[in-house]
């Protein structure tokens, strides 16, 4: 059979065309079941969960604010500071992974003048962990990820220190590493990195801990005023609490579904 | 030829400039692998001493990916079969106690730098 360049030509273009599409699907997004990344729209990690491992299809925590006091939440804040290497620094570049904070500054919208006198006057503040995570979108090196079981982390070895997470990031809930963080701590725990100056770092719910089959930190030492488990589950202690109290969350009408709840 | 000699010279000064490392190094004792102190408490490690010494940079690379990224914590070893924590300080510090005297003294002579321990703390570390 002859064949005319016109024809020729044609089905050459559309065989360009259809070569094009898988690659440029698969450079767009990535499924969640591989371990694989996609270009644009941020991918879940899979949770390869070791045999002690904690799991959950999506891990949440309560805060009962009428159980915290002052002492709980020093104690929370020390142990959760002194596990993860987390310096003390005076001024404006101090590092935090979870804070005491007045109740107006964590709830812009939902409080007013008029509380209740008993009412708490501050909770704790830490990352939300989102399930629409705003740094996670604009890290553009995906040195924040989101794992499947709704856990925000961070890979300290890709960060490098744009900030754009913390300008994405509608909590404060993450700072910055102005300087070499070691200057600033009294103890160091070895089996815990430190950072290094130049890096973002966040609250990690305890990744680690959760891996070797231990609640989080802060659960631990918090005196019943913090519950920690699967959103997932209707019968997990958090879904018990949250279906018995009513419960706030920070800024809800951002769009990023925190999954950090305060009883009130 | 045009320009002979300048040619001549110039092309005597680059041989000399290209051959500088060879020649300036006569003489000078050949490269030898430092003395590193080996464990007292282990025989074995994760692999065999072969693969450690050629790859272990690239395991390391391997093992952070996979546990941070991939919440994969164990590493099964081919040479022993026996299951291993993936972790700088959890499992190579046990037995290399004194990172002095293992990983500096190699990595010190070959001048390369690696920055596991800006984040990673020597549990026998420094104070700096």
């Amino acid at each position: 059979m002859k064949t005319l360049r016109r024809n020729f030509l044609k089905i050459a273009a559309v065989a360009v065309l259809g070569w094009g599409v898988r690659p440029a699907s698969q450079l767009l997004a990535s499924s969640g079941g591989e371990s694989s990344e996609g270009l644009l729209f941020a991918s879940r990690h899979k949770v390869h969960a070791g045999p002690n491992a904690l799991k959950a299809s999506r891990w949440a925590m309560v805060i009962d604010t009428a159980k915290l006091n002052e002492k709980v939440m020093e104690d929370i804040v020390h142990t959760c500071h002194s596990i993860h290497n987390v310096p003390s620094i005076p001024g404006n570049q101090n590092i935090k992974w979870i804070w005491e904070t007045h109740m107006d500054h964590l709830f812009l919208e939902d409080l007013h003048e008029y509380q209740p006198e008993a009412g708490a006057k501050s909770a704790l503040a830490l990352c939300n962990h989102c399930d629409n995570p705003p740094c996670v979108r604009v890290c553009p090196t995906k040195a924040t990820f989101q794992r499947e079981d709704g856990i925000v982390m961070m890979d300290f070895h890709r960060c490098i220190g744009c900030r754009y997470c913390m300008a994405g990031c509608p909590y404060g809930s993450r700072s910055f590493n102005f300087m070499d963080p070691r200057k600033h701590l009294e103890t160091t725990n070895p089996d815990f990195p430190t950072r290094t100056k130049g890096v973002v770092e966040k609250c990690e719910f305890c990744a680690e801990r959760l891996a070797e089959g231990k609640m989080p930190a802060c659960v631990e030492v918090s005196e019943g005023a913090l519950a920690f488990g699967d959103l997932a589950d209707p019968e997990s202690e958090v879904r018990k609490l949250l279906a018995e109290r009513f419960s706030i969350r920070r800024s809800p009408t951002l769009g990023t579904k925190p999954c950090v709840y305060y009883l009130v | 030829m045009y320009d002979k000699n300048k040619i001549l010279i110039g092309l005597a000064v680059f041989v000399v400039f290209m051959t500088y490392p060879f020649w300036n190094n006569i003489g000078s004792a050949a490269y030898q692998r430092p003395e590193i102190e080996k464990p007292k408490n282990a025989k074995e490690c994760v692999e065999s001493v072969e693969f450690m010494r050629s790859e272990h940079m690239a395991m390391l690379n391997d093992w952070r990916d996979e546990v941070v990224r991939d919440g994969v914590h164990e590493y099964h070893s081919t040479a022993n079969h026996q299951v291993f924590q993936k972790s700088l300080t959890k499992t190579c510090i046990k037995c290399h106690e004194n990172k002095d005297q293992f990983c500096d003294k190699c990595h010190a002579t070959v001048s390369v730098n690696p920055y596991c321990w800006d984040c990673h703390v020597d549990p026998k570390g420094e104070k700096k």
